[in-house]
C-alpha cells in the first residue's frame, strides 16, 4: 500500500508543477466572470446561464486535465526510462497500474475540488443562496465518473502508441458517450436487424458517463439526487473502474518494455 | 513646471488623433453617405452586433438553437433531444401568441416509460418532470424573478438573427409579465429598427403603451400605424399567418379603444375590417350590432 501511495503522490506532485490545471482554472475563471458581467435587460438576478456556461467549462476542463495526465503516465516512464528501475525495487506491475490510477484520480479530483469551490463562489454571490450539498453531489458523482476516464485512459496508453494518439482517442470515445451514450437504445429501435442487436450490444457494453452528469439538476434548482441512487451510480463506476484496470494491468503484463 | 520632452509630446498627440479618428471615422461616414435617423440606427445596431462580426450570415443558425434554450429554460431543463419527440410549438411561446399555455404541449410524456433499467438509472439523475418556470419552476416556488432565466437565451437569439420576430414578441411578453415594460418597450424598439415597419412588434408595442404605460393616444398611434404597413405589404405577405394574426388584433384592438373613448363610428369602422379578414365574421357582426345599439343609445351622436 506505501508503494501505491508512494507512485500516486509523484503523479499529484507532477500536476501541480504542470501549467495545465493553471492555465485552464484561469480560463475557466475568465470566460466565467466575463459571462456574468454581461447585464441583460439591466436585470441583476439572472443567474443559470452563467451556471450552466461555468459548469460545462468545468466539465470539459476536467476531462482535459484527467486525461491529459493519465494519457502520459506509463509512456513517459518508458520513454525515460525510469520504468526500469521502478520495476527492480521491486514493485509489482499491478501496483504501477494502481499507483499510476489512483495519483491520477486524486490529482483530477484536487483540481476538480477547486473548480467546485470557484463554482461555488461565483453563484453564491449571484444567487445568494448556498446549496453546498447539490455541490457536493455534484463533484462526487463527477469525481466517480473520472475515475472510469482515468481507467479507460491508462488501458489506452498501454494500447496506443504515443500520448497524442491516446489523449485524441480518449476524448472522441468519452464526447461520443456523453453526447450519445443514453440516446443509443432509441437509435437501436429505429434500427432493422442485425444492426439493432449491434447497438443495443453497445449501449449495454459502454460505461454511461452521462449518468453523472447532474449538470441540468444544478443549473435548474432541481435539488438533490437521492443518496442511494447515487450509491447505485458509485458501484457502477467501481464495477467499470475496476474492469477497466484488470484490462490495463493485463496488457501492461505482456507489454514489453524496451 | 517640467515640460515633458518632445517624444512624450509626440506620443499624447497620436494618441489623441487615433482617439478622434475612432470617433470621427464612423460619423464622417454618416454625414456623408445618408443622413436619415433610421439609417443611423441601422448602420449603429449592424456595427455592435459583435456576432455578426465573428459568424458572418452563418449566425442565424444559432438564433434557433438559442431560442430552443430558452425553451428548455423554460421546462427547467426538463426538455426533449433530437432524438425524442418534438414539441410542435415552443411552451415559452405559447402564451405570447395568445394561446392557453400547454395547450399544444407534448413534453409531458415525451420519454415514455424506461426501456432498460439503465434508463431508468439516468431519469433520476436528470430532469425528470414537466415543470414551467412561471408556475414554480422545479423547486415548485413561485418565484418571480424565475422566469427572467429564460431572457438572455431571448437576447442572444435576437442579436444572432435580428430578423427573428417571434424572440421580440415573446422576450417582450415576458418582460411585461415580470413587470418591466420600459426594458420590453426598449426591447420590441430594437426589433422594429431591425424590422421596420413590422405589423406583429407595432402590434405588441400598442398593446403595451395601452396595458402597461396606460397611454392610450401613443397605443392608438401606433397600432394605426399597424395598419398602414400591414395595407402597404404585398397580398403573399399579408395572408402570412402571424402577420394576418397581427392584423386582425390590431383592429380588434383599435375598436375595443375607441368603444372604450366613445368613438363608436371609429369603433365599428374597425369591427367591419375584423369581420373581413375573420373567420367567425357572425360573431363580429354581433359585437358592431351592440356596438350600434349602444351609439343609438347615446345622445349627440350619429348613425354611421
Amino acid at each position: 500500500m506505501n508503494t501505491i501511495g508512494a507512485l500516486a503522490g509523484v503523479v499529484i506532485k507532477e500536476l501541480y508543477r504542470r501549467k495545465d490545471f493553471y492555465v485552464l482554472f484561469v480560463l475557466t475563471a475568465v470566460i466565467t466572470i466575463a459571462a456574468g458581467s454581461v447585464r441583460f435587460f439591466q436585470d441583476p438576478n439572472i443567474v443559470r446561464y452563467v451556471k450552466d456556461l461555468c459548469l460545462l467549462l468545468i466539465w470539459v476542463s476536467a476531462l482535459l486535465i484527467t486525461i491529459a495526465t493519465a494519457a502520459r503516465q506509463i509512456p513517459a516512464e518508458r520513454e525515460n526510462r525510469t520504468i526500469f528501475p521502478l520495476l527492480a525495487k521491486p514493485v509489482a506491475r499491478g501496483q504501477v497500474i494502481l499507483g499510476k490510477f489512483l495519483g491520477c484520480w486524486l490529482a483530477s479530483g484536487a483540481a476538480l475540488a477547486v473548480f467546485y469551490l470557484f463554482f461555488a463562489v461565483i453563484t453564491g454571490s449571484r444567487e445568494h443562496d448556498w446549496p453546498v450539498l447539490d455541490y457536493l453531489q455534484a463533484f462526487l458523482l463527477q469525481w466517480a465518473m473520472l475515475g472510469i476516464v482515468t481507467a479507460m485512459t491508462l488501458l489506452g496508453s498501454i494500447v496506443f502508441a504515443a500520448p497524442s494518439s491516446t489523449v485524441t482517442i480518449l476524448f472522441v470515445v468519452v464526447a461520443g458517450i456523453l453526447f450519445l451514450g443514453r440516446h443509443l437504445n432509441t437509435v437501436a429501435l429505429h434500427n432493422a436487424e442485425p444492426m439493432r442487436s449491434i447497438i443495443y450490444a453497445i449501449y449495454f457494453i459502454i460505461p454511461h458517463l452521462e449518468l453523472f452528469d447532474v449538470r441540468e439538476r444544478v443549473v435548474n434548482d432541481w435539488g438533490l439526487v437521492n443518496w442511494l441512487d447515487c450509491g447505485l451510480a458509485a458501484l457502477y463506476a467501481v464495477a467499470y473502474t475496476g474492469l477497466f484496470l484488470v484490462l490495463t494491468w493485463l496488457a501492461f503484463r505482456r507489454k514489453s518494455l524496451n | 513646471m517640467k515640460i515633458p520632452s518632445p517624444g512624450w509630446c509626440l506620443a499624447l498627440l497620436l494618441t489623441l488623433c487615433f482617439t478622434l479618428a475612432t470617433l470621427l471615422v464612423p460619423r464622417a461616414g454618416w454625414w456623408n453617405d445618408v443622413p436619415r435617423a433610421a439609417d443611423w440606427n441601422a448602420s449603429r445596431s449592424q456595427s455592435e452586433n459583435v456576432f455578426k462580426l465573428l459568424f458572418g450570415e452563418g449566425r442565424r443558425l444559432f438564433a434557433n438553437e438559442f431560442f430552443i434554450m430558452a425553451d428548455s429554460y423554460f421546462h427547467s431543463g426538463y426538455y426533449p433531444s433530437i432524438f425524442d419527440k418534438q414539441e410542435t410549438e415552443k411552451d415559452v411561446a405559447t402564451p405570447a401568441h395568445g394561446q392557453a399555455e400547454d395547450s399544444d404541449s407534448t413534453s409531458d410524456d415525451f420519454l415514455g416509460p424506461p426501456p432498460d433499467w439503465i434508463a431508468a438509472l439516468e431519469r433520476r439523475f436528470v430532469p425528470n418532470q414537466h415543470t414551467h418556470l412561471n408556475s414554480g419552476g422545479a423547486s415548485g416556488h413561485v418565484k418571480k424573478d424565475e422566469v427572467q432565466e429564460i431572457l438572455p437565451w431571448l437576447k442572444l437569439a435576437s442579436d444572432m438573427n435580428p430578423q427573428m420576430i417571434d424572440t421580440y414578441t415573446v422576450g417582450s411578453y415576458w418582460l411585461r409579465r415580470l413587470k418591466m415594460p420600459d426594458e420590453a418597450r426598449n426591447f420590441l424598439f430594437e426589433g422594429l429598427r431591425n424590422n421596420p415597419g413590422n405589423c406583429e412588434l407595432l402590434f405588441d408595442l400598442g398593446s403595451l403603451y395601452l396595458e402597461d404605460l396606460h397611454d392610450a393616444r401613443r397605443a392608438r398611434n401606433v397600432w394605426l400605424a399597424g395598419l398602414r404597413c400591414w395595407n402597404a405589404l404585398p397580398p403573399a405577405a399579408q395572408a402570412d399567418p402571424p402577420v394576418h394574426q397581427a392584423f386582425e388584433n390590431t383592429s380588434m384592438n383599435l375598436a375595443t379603444l375607441e368603444e372604450d373613448q366613445g368613438n363608436w363610428q371609429e369603433a365599428i369602422r374597425y369591427l367591419e375590417m375584423v369581420k373581413q379578414i375573420s373567420p367567425n365574421p357572425d360573431a363580429i357582426q354581433k359585437q358592431i350590432d351592440e356596438a350600434r345599439q349602444k351609439m343609438a343609445a347615446q345622445p349627440g351622436t350619429t348613425h354611421p
